[in-house]
């Protein structure tokens, strides 16, 4: 048997994630999404990621959904109506019965990851020990060395996505026509 | 995190996963769609952060970094254009805009 917390954090994740698929309201959707975002740290917390779970509320649960909500509240889009078409609920039960049984199968009952690797416990880190600070200091120093290159590009990249959106977002008086 | 195996990460992140996928392919609405997407990328990172920490090195975690700065930048570009596509088409149920398709 996993941990408990494990269990509780899985099952509030794929809650929160069944929400967001299935609730007819975006606005609900959202809230969904950030409890669900919240889960997926709390996981990064249980594999030691600490830095990495506080990143993900910071930035997911906060910035990216608080600009989804935004978005979504400017739009006011109507709510769609009624029932879904059979041939949607269809193709969206089988899809997910089916990838949901192969990755069940895949992780639980075909043995192949736990003869991979370390089935049972993780092992104890003495290069990645609990402590916050020493956590991001490693990914400081990888950063600044080994994916000096990667951290570059990623940094170029948000100014490319800065310039993009004020871009894309101003009026543009030709398509007022 | 006794008898957490990497198996139950790798479980966990693969629902998630699906449950991102059923989302793209049965919702209309983009936001939603887009949110749907979202939730695929985070089941990829939580695959990534649990290899990473069951072989002991942090490669897997810089990369969630990475991702999750592209996610960023991604989902200001996404939604600027969702929103450029609403001034024009007053909508963004997807089942409405099939101009490419009719």
């Amino acid at each position: 048997m996993p941990d408990g917390l494990f269990i509780f954090f899985a099952a509030l994740t794929l809650g929160a994630a069944l929400l967001l698929v299935l609730s007819r309201n975006a606005v609900t959707s959202a809230m969904g999404m950030i409890l669900a975002l919240v889960g997926v740290a709390a996981e990064f917390f249980l594999l030691d990621a600490y830095f990495l779970g506080v990143l993900q509320v910071l930035v997911y649960a906060g910035a990216v959904m608080v600009l989804f909500l935004f978005i979504i509240m400017l739009l006011d889009t109507e709510d769609a109506q009624g029932a879904y078409p059979w041939k949607t609920a269809a193709l969206g039960l089988a899809t997910f019965f089916l990838l949901a049984a192969g990755v069940l199968w895949l992780f639980h009952w075909s043995g192949a990851v736990s003869a991979v690797k370390a089935g049972a416990t993780p092992p104890e880190l003495s290069a990645n020990p609990a402590e916050f600070v020493t956590a991001a200091k490693a990914f400081g120093r990888l950063l600044y060395t080994k994916y000096l290159l990667p951290l570059e590009i990623a940094g170029f990249l948000l100014l490319v996505a800065l310039v993009g959106v004020v871009s894309l977002s101003k009026d543009n008086p030709e398509n007022k026509a | 995190m006794e008898n957490t195996s990497l198996a139950h990460h790798l479980l966990l992140a693969g629902l998630l996963f699906v449950l991102g996928l059923t989302g793209v392919l049965i919702r209309r609405n983009l936001l939603v769609v887009y949110m749907c997407l979202e939730l695929m990328l985070a089941a990829a990172t939580l695959a990534l952060v649990a290899f990473s920490r069951f072989n002991r090195t942090m490669d897997g975690a810089v990369l969630v970094f990475f991702v999750i700065t592209v996610a960023a930048a991604e989902v200001a570009v996404g939604l600027a254009l969702i929103v450029a596509l609403f001034r024009k088409r007053g909508t963004v149920q997807s089942d409405a805009l099939t101009t490419l398709r009719d």
